[in-house]
């Protein structure tokens, strides 16, 4: 066990490593000079000298090598540079930013398990049968509906119509729903089909036929001996799903206007706040990274099988 | 059974198909079934409820909805279309060879792999579109860049997998070139699942494409394209619902279309789920 944390550890680095080279390589992509736009950025007229000084200043005549090793050793230091829009220090913008988005990817991942292990128990357990057509085509639903289109047509329905969840912002619990629901609504669908199969292969097992040869009561023989091994590869899909759910973070937060990274860097996008969308890339990959090696962490933990292969083999 | 005959019984996947071919009709004929030009503006109609003139009303601009929606078929499929001729252009060359010659260079392609995939979802798609800018290319790009590690992925295993297989040692045996062996024996074995797999992911990309434009990076105005329209729609949510309707309808319809030919694709072409992933 701890062999296969240290090697999942140490393949990180390189990761990582690239990850970093990326990040820095980005601001290459945008059109024009680092220096002029930010001197076009704080409103000082880009002359060539003014221009010449300032590349000089931030050292961008050095070698690229020399460049990036700056650049890492301040992101070692948590320095992301400046937003040019806010003039704060990026690092503090993102991380004053980051509890609202992990509030709402939350809240999303709750809604999702609330409809979808119902729905895949019940699918399994009444196979062929109304409800498992029923959560068939809203899988399919599911996954051909636009997320931002379902967030604007909540907002009419519950909140121009009705009245009962506020437009936007955040705030209270009733500020949670409409935004939770709309970025986990296609994804509880993917999880209810997903939990369905792997009920339907559990419970054909040996081991769930002598639990019901033993006169075990069919709520026990589900609820504990099924479900909990039928959860399994929902459990590793999952770190994949919180990338999506963080991307997906992006056109929720800002169609509800809600106050977290994504709708910070959307609006750095169109300000041409190029440290803001940079930094946004390196944090996002950080914690989708660490995201990813807790879900392999839980995963050991949850079957003991995986624990002794992969202790062997990696 | 074959995978044609299977498809063919798959009524789901014959309807995704019905669909498709009309939407691709609709586009190549918008200029003859469109009602109206779909950049023409007419704030003297703006806003305008459903109407015969006007069959799914106007949008702020007065511009004719229906046939916004109906040019929009050609921006959303022709961007998608092109996109994937972009990734398979990239996977099929990375994965064959990454997966054919082994070694450190598939050790160098697979780490490239590994580092993009450190990045969550659309994550970086969203930011090199972001840093090249808004525009319908800079959208093209970012999702070509992003999106063609999967399909590398899948494609290297595959190669490897054909690779030990008894024909292909029959013929390195004969002295065939490896260059021969790629094009006339790997390739034709892979291409077929590409094919499914890139059907597949129309539906998502059109999705992505759709949802860039919604947050204004995609296609720039006055450019018919159905999430840009939707974004047009969201301040007269009050006052012109059907705004934000058609659209979004119309992006689903499509979605959906793909999701179900591709879903009987895979059916078809690979029964036992080997390319579920």
């Amino acid at each position: 066990m701890k062999q296969y944390l240290i090697k999942r550890l140490f393949y990180l680095i390189p990761v990582m490593f690239g990850v970093s080279i990326i990040t820095f390589g980005l601001i290459n992509l945008a059109p024009g000079d680092p220096a002029e736009i930010i001197l076009r950025s704080s409103g000082v007229e880009p002359t060539l000298e003014a221009v010449d000084a300032l590349r000089e200043e931030l050292g961008l005549n050095d070698p690229v090598y020399i460049q990036y090793g700056r650049w890492f050793r301040d992101v070692l230091h948590l320095d992301l540079g400046q937003s040019y829009r806010t003039g704060r220090p990026v690092a503090e913008e993102i991380f004053s930013r980051f509890p609202a988005t992990l509030e709402l990817t939350v809240a999303a991942i709750f809604f999702m398990l609330l409809i979808s292990i119902p729905s895949g128990i019940l699918a399994a357990l009444h196979r062929h049968a109304f409800v498992d057509h029923l959560s068939r085509i809203w899988a399919l639903a599911g996954a051909s509906l636009p997320g931002f289109w379902l967030g604007l047509l909540l907002i009419y329905y519950f909140s121009v119509k009705l009245g009962i969840f506020p437009v936007m912002g955040r705030g209270g619990l009733d500020h949670l729903v409409l935004p939770a629901v709309t970025l986990g609504f296609g994804m509880a669908a993917t999880y209810a089909r997903l939990l369905r199969a792997s009920m339907l292969e559990v419970l054909g097992q040996d081991y769930i036929k002598v639990a019901r040869a033993r006169g075990l009561k069919e709520k026990l023989i589900v609820g504990r001996h099924a479900l909990k091994n039928a959860l399994l590869p929902v459990v590793t899909a999952f770190g994949m799903s919180f990338g999506h759910l963080l991307g997906g973070a992006v056109i929720v937060e800002t169609i509800f206007a809600w106050p977290g990274v994504g709708k910070f860097f959307v609006d750095a996008i169109f300000n041409r706040d190029y440290p803001v969308i940079q930094g946004y890339a390196l944090f996002m990959a950080v914690v989708f990274v660490i995201v990813n090696l807790l879900v392999d962490i839980a995963y050991v933990f949850l079957d003991p099988r995986i624990r002794l292969e992969r202790g062997r083999q990696v | 059974m074959s995978a044609i005959y299977r498809l063919a019984r798959d009524k789901m996947a014959l309807v995704g198909l019905g669909i498709i071919i009309v939407i691709v009709a609709v586009g190549i004929f918008a200029p003859y079934l469109a009602p109206h030009d779909p950049v023409q503006v007419d704030l003297g109609q703006k806003l305008a409820r459903p109407s015969a003139e006007y069959p799914l009303g106007t949008d702020h601009l007065g511009r004719c909805i229906l046939s916004r929606l109906i040019y929009g078929t050609r921006v959303s499929l022709s961007t998608a279309m092109l996109v994937l001729t972009v990734i398979i252009f990239i996977s099929v060359p990375a994965g064959t060879i990454s997966g054919y010659v082994g070694g450190r260079l598939d050790n160098i392609v697979m780490r490239i792999i590994d580092i993009l995939l450190a990045f969550p979802g659309l994550v970086l798609a969203l930011v090199i579109a972001g840093m090249l800018g808004p525009g319908l290319l800079n959208v093209m790009i970012a999702l070509g860049a992003v999106w063609w590690v999967g399909y590398a992925r899948i494609i290297r295993g595959m190669v490897l997998s054909v690779k030990e297989k008894e024909f292909i040692l029959a013929a390195r045996s004969c002295g065939t070139s490896h260059s021969k062996i790629i094009f006339r024996h790997i390739l034709p074995n892979v291409l077929s699942p590409v094919i499914v797999l890139a059907t597949l992911d129309m539906g998502s990309l059109i999705l992505a494409i759709s949802g860039l434009s919604f947050l204004g990076l995609g296609a720039q105005p006055p450019m018919p394209e159905w999430g840009a329209m939707l974004n047009d729609g969201r301040p007269y949510m009050q006052a012109a619902p059907h705004l934000m309707l058609f659209p979004g309808l119309a992006i689903m319809l499509v979605v959906l279309a793909f999701n179900l030919l591709g879903d009987g694709l895979r059916d078809a072409f690979d029964p036992k789920g080997t390319m579920r992933g």
